[in-house]
């Protein structure tokens, strides 16, 4: 363990860099979060299963066509599998508390991973990189990065814009707004809010998909990564105030970044403890999230 | 228009209406009156389609309605204003007022749905002054404008306002009332359930009073507002008689 590597300039930006690129899968995820959050109350611990399953389908897919239709299929059918998920385990459930669907997301998370580990196997896989090759690299502000980096951080930036303009421009996003604000006022304008939880789960989980595809290049996928990807992406959803997307990129950045800087001088060990310390950190002392506002969390349901 | 036939509803094994028969004719402002915790709101929760009727009969327009999903009744043309406004808080007024049009999607143009909404604005002058504004930091008064103006949105036949004067000044209580009066003369049915029976019965054609889930009395406005019980329970006078 060496601090005083954080006092060149160099290798603290290119670390950065790494850190940012994590962190921009940790935002995802934490956006895939807070959609499903903001409809139902429901914390949806199947989220980095979608990540792992909309990697898997596009790398199974990219022997047979390219790698853009590849990617674009696998997010459909992701999105298809979130569909199916809230169909049949969330929508017949009547009344159910919060916490009961928590726990059923948990297991749906869990017979994800076994069905994959089935449909596949328990190797580490990967897309091709976007654009170039395995040892391409181009320079950001000085540091060597592989290009797949831009990919990240431009499918980050898309899916903030393109979620932002959805939920404000569109009518179908307007009501899922309308439903998450007030779901039996939004029943009584007319929207069906049934069918509005199923199509965050649908988003949400295409989102996570598209995240999955996107990083495979660069941290390779097995089928069991869905797991820690959730708790990191939560840990993100929960230090930006749940429930705020624009916060959970800031967030999400931060964990990863700070993650990188433990690598950088040598506590690899402890990388994963990083983002659980922040966690406990932020949950004693703003539990609002560094974003939040304590009326907001005091709205919230647990 | 609408009308009730021996409704039971409640809540889990809470029986709240007790079979319930009441009706509404076309054009007409009917008051719902009853103290607090007499089923008003459940009932109108019941006709909309959010509160589960387990026995008897509602009919809208002679189709029957009952349990039918609220998005299908508020598309047919029977509108809900809720107890306590339930706006969109972190919506703009604009988007709360578009989202009532919600579900006449696909049935008409943007067109219709903007001359709707000048309209609504023609009625609440100050929900198109406010239209950016995020519809939680209106006050009170301006919420129920704008709830009752989501409503109007969706080109309700018949709208039921839950308490539309709750915890609002009386001129903003006249203003609200005026602007019902006007809707009726312009052809809408109104299903009026308040706590404020006097001014309720003297914009209204004829009343029901609710008593724990039955209804006990109807009739006329006029006859209500004569009726020495009702004056006695909610018209605030006092009759300070050994005998009764
Ligand atoms: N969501 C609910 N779950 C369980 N019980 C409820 C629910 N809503 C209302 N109740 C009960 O049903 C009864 C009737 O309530 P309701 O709201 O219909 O009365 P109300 O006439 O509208 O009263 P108020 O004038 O106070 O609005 C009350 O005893 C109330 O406690
Ligand atoms: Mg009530």
């Amino acid at each position: 363990m060496d601090p005083a590597l954080l006092l060149d300039p160099a290798l603290l930006w290119k670390f950065c860099l790494a850190g940012l690129a994590v962190g921009s899968i940790y935002a995802i995820v934490a956006i895939g979060f807070n959609i499903i959050y903001n409809t139902t109350g429901i914390i949806n611990f199947a989220q980095g299963e979608f990540v792992v399953l909309g990697a898997m389908t596009a790398i199974s897919l990219a022997g047979h066509m390219p790698l853009a239709a590849a990617v674009a299929l696998a997010v459909l059918a992701t999105m298809l599998a979130g569909a199916l998920i809230e169909i049949v385990f969330i929508r017949w459930l009547k009344d159910a508390s919060v916490l009961r669907l928590v726990i059923i997301t948990i297991g749906v998370s869990i017979l994800m991973r076994e069905g994959m580990l089935h449909a596949w196997d328990e190797k580490m896989h990967a897309l091709p990189h976007f654009s170039g090759t395995e040892t391409s690299s181009i320079a950001i502000l000085g540091a060597s990065c592989p290009p797949q980096y831009l990919w990240v951080f431009g499918t980050l930036a898309v899916i903030v814009a393109g979620l932002s303009l959805f939920f404000k421009l569109t009518v179908t996003g307007r009501a899922m707004r309308a439903c998450a604000a007030n779901r039996t006022a939004a029943r009584l304008c007319g929207i069906n809010a049934k069918a509005m939880v199923t199509l965050s789960f649908m988003l949400s989980a295409g989102i996570g998909a598209l995240a999955g595809c996107v990083t495979s290049p660069i941290t390779q996928t097995q089928y069991d990564m869905g797991a820690p990807l959730a708790i990191k992406g939560f840990t993100v959803a929960i230090v930006g105030g749940l429930g705020n997307s624009v916060a959970a990129v800031g967030a999400g950045l931060l964990v990863g970044v700070l993650e990188s800087l433990s690598v950088m001088i040598g506590c690899s060990t402890y990388q994963d403890g990083v983002a659980v310390a922040i966690l406990m950190a932020i949950l004693v002392c703003k539990p609002s999230g560094l974003f939040g506002s304590a009326e907001a969390a005091a709205l919230k349901e647990f | 228009m609408l009308r009730v036939l021996n409704l039971e509803a409640g809540y889990g094994n809470l029986r709240v209406l007790k079979g319930v028969s009441m009706h509404v004719s076309p054009g007409e402002i009917v008051a719902l009156i009853g103290a607090n915790g007499a089923g008003k709101t459940t009932l109108l929760g019941a006709i909309a389609g959010v509160v589960r009727a387990t026995d008897g009969e509602i009919a809208f327009d002679g189709r029957t309605i009952r349990n039918a999903p609220a998005e299908k009744i508020v598309s047919l043309g029977c509108a809900l204003v809720p107890e306590g406004r339930q706006i969109f808080a972190p919506l703009s007024v604009q988007e709360n007022l578009m989202l009532g049009a919600y579900a006449r999607r696909g049935r008409e143009g943007r067109a219709a749905a903007h001359a709707r909404l000048e309209e609504v604005r023609g009625l609440f002058g100050v929900l198109g002054e406010r239209q950016r504004q995020l519809a939680g930091t209106l006050s009170g008064g301006e919420q129920q404008m704008l709830a009752i103006g989501r409503a109007l949105m969706s080109a309700p036949r018949c709208i039921m306002m839950d308490e539309p004067s709750m915890g609002i000044a009386p001129k903003v209580v006249k203003e609200i009332f005026g602007a019902v009066v006007r809707l009726r003369g312009k052809g809408l049915t109104v299903l009026l359930v308040e706590q404020n029976a006097k001014a309720a019965l003297a914009i209204a054609d004829r009343g029901y009073v609710l008593e724990a889930g039955r209804i006990v009395i109807e009739g006329s406005a006029r006859d209500l507002l004569d009726n020495r019980d009702v004056q006695r329970a909610y018209l605030g006078k006092e009759y300070r008689r050994i005998d009764e």
